[in-house]
């Protein structure tokens, strides 16, 4: 007979111990023999952390190839532990991880680790976008092009870098094997899924402008108008053409 | 309660063998010949906008029964359900309208938080009311009845008053859900907790059984070299597993019948030939009942 009725071990107090591993394992946990579980609650301290590093270092594989396993694992156990996913959707998980390392002051030494995550980020929402219809080449014969509006798909997104990211991420997840160093500054990266992968593109810094201006609603004249100078208008509105972000040219 | 008649099992799977589908497995899946008759998918990769894995995942509906198992309901917490989890749930269910829901006896979410581990629970008069009135919630929202599967365990709570088959029998009593007979989490805890499996299985309400599961475990040691088997779905299902499983068939009759592997996912035919050990079990049971 129990001399005492145990109070309930509460959630909060279990979830601590397991995200904590200097702290005590909870009472009222307990191994076959009655003895306090003490290896036993190291499994789901273990599955915990785990599970969340992993869902980080598949979400973000160019991040942990530039700063290494053991690096990246540091780094995701403080960022888990801060900041555990809101939501059990673990494909979304990491939407705050870019400015988490913003503010880790070990990953100062890489200036461009941020914007990596950023971008790995965008694509893996693009990944999981909703599907569109593209419109077709022949779209672009209407005379009155210029004057029209489009709309974007929900898979096309765009981001800008003080860095040449889009170089660094094909190195770094060895999609490009033809150069050991990147060369460039900033650059407005393009987020493209023709059908159901990811592209992304670089673009001169500035080109943003004239997709947020194509976003708004304005005409493509009008928004061309925006581009930077470097910025080839034939590359860039095929890029988004073959890469089927505009679903819709509609009249203003 | 949903108003269900007492021997609906809550799914039409059929009484064969299935996997959990992994996209890797896609081709092989779509055009092969193979023991896999039903695939299971985890509900929380699947509450997305679009993109290759719903496409996938309208493909092989086509072909084959689905049973959508939630890993993220937290039907154990101590907090209420997160309504706008269980709306993506709904939307899941609605336009796939699969053959069978599960979840977990366990609990995953802690205020606003997910921590992606099924946690567990002590079984107390106060749990027991809770998880039934978050099983009530789902299956009234949902609209159909759901299985509840039986957790791995590694440690037990010294609050618990009944244990896991009495808790489980009364939330099928009071909410009217099926079960979901995860023979290997049964091996698992009967090993860590010292109990008997065979007796866990010879108590089990296997009339509310709608689908059973198959699954690999590691081996470890805890701190006074007692053995500590833990949950890994990361290997071929062991044989004494495979052995609680005739009994369990013996016990309850042909049941759907799951092969878990969710870590070094191997190639497909090694997933499918332990389907074909499961479905080979199914199909000799079937041949003794009908000679």
């Amino acid at each position: 007979m129990r001399q005492t009725v145990r109070q309930a071990m509460t959630q909060q107090t279990f979830i601590t111990a397991a995200l904590t591993p200097e702290q005590p394992v909870p009472d009222g946990l307990i191994t076959p023999d009655g003895r306090p579980a003490s290896k036993r609650f190291d499994v789901y301290r273990n599955n915990v952390v785990v599970s969340l590093k992993e869902a980080l270092e598949q979400g973000f594989p160019a991040v942990q190839s530039l700063v290494g396993p053991v690096f990246f694992a540091a780094m995701a156990g403080e960022y888990l532990r801060a900041h555990p996913p809101k939501h059990p959707v673990i494909a979304l998980y990491g939407a705050d991880f870019a400015e988490f390392i913003d503010n880790f002051a070990p990953a100062r030494a890489i200036p461009y680790l941020a914007d990596i995550a950023r971008l790995e980020y965008a694509l893996r929402q693009s990944y999981h976008a909703a599907d569109s219809q593209p419109v077709t080449q022949s779209a672009l014969s209407d005379p009155l092009l210029f004057t029209r509006a489009v709309r974007l798909a929900p898979a096309f997104a765009w981001l800008p870098s003080a860095y040449p990211v889009t170089a660094i991420h094909r190195l770094a997840t060895g999609t490009c094997r033809d150069g050991k160093t990147v060369q460039g500054g900033a650059e407005d990266v393009v987020i493209t899924r023709p059908a159901y992968d990811p592209i992304a593109t670089a673009f001169p810094a500035g080109t943003g402008a004239v997709l947020d201006a194509l976003a708004s609603g304005e005409a493509l004249g009008d928004a061309a108008e925006l581009a930077p100078p470097r910025l080839d208008l034939t590359r860039f509105l095929t890029t988004l053409l073959s890469g089927g972000a505009i679903v819709a040219i509609n009249e203003i | 309660m949903l108003d269900t008649s007492p021997n609906d099992p809550g799914t039409t799977l059929p009484h064969a063998a299935g996997v959990g589908f992994k996209p890797q497995h896609f081709s092989e899946i779509s055009t092969g010949d193979h023991p896999v008759k039903w695939l299971e998918i985890h509900a929380e990769n699947y509450m997305v906008e679009g993109g290759r894995p719903l496409a996938q995942l309208r493909a092989l509906a086509e072909r084959f029964p689905i049973s959508v198992h939630g890993v993220g309901l937290s039907i154990g917490g101590e907090t209420r359900l997160d309504p706008d989890h269980l709306a993506r749930l709904k939307h899941l269910v609605t336009w796939l309208n699969p053959a069978s829901f599960s979840e977990h006896l366990a609990w995953s979410t802690h205020g606003s938080d997910y921590f992606n581990d099924l946690l567990p629970l002590p079984y107390t008069e106060a749990t027991l009311s809770r998880v039934c009135d978050h099983i009530d919630e789902v299956q009234d929202v949902l609209g159909r009845r759901m299985l509840l599967e039986n957790p791995s365990s590694y440690l037990a709570f010294e609050e618990s008053t009944m244990d896991e088959v009495e808790f489980l029998r009364a939330v099928v009593k009071r909410t009217g859900c099926g079960l979901l007979l995860d023979v290997n989490n049964v091996f698992v805890s009967a090993n860590n907790l010292r109990l008997d499996a065979y007796d866990y299985i010879d108590r089990y309400p296997h009339e509310a059984v709608g689908e059973i599961h198959l699954g690999g475990h590691d081996e470890d040691e805890d701190e006074m070299g007692a053995p500590l088997l833990i949950d890994s779905h990361g290997r071929e299902t062991a044989d004494p597993v495979w052995a609680l499983y005739a009994h369990t068939l013996t016990k309850g009759g042909t049941k759907p019948t799951l092969i878990e592997w969710d870590t070094d996912v191997p190639d497909w035919p090694v997933l499918a030939a332990e389907a074909g050990r499961a479905a080979a079990m199914l199909e000799s049971l079937f041949a003794e009942v009908r000679s």
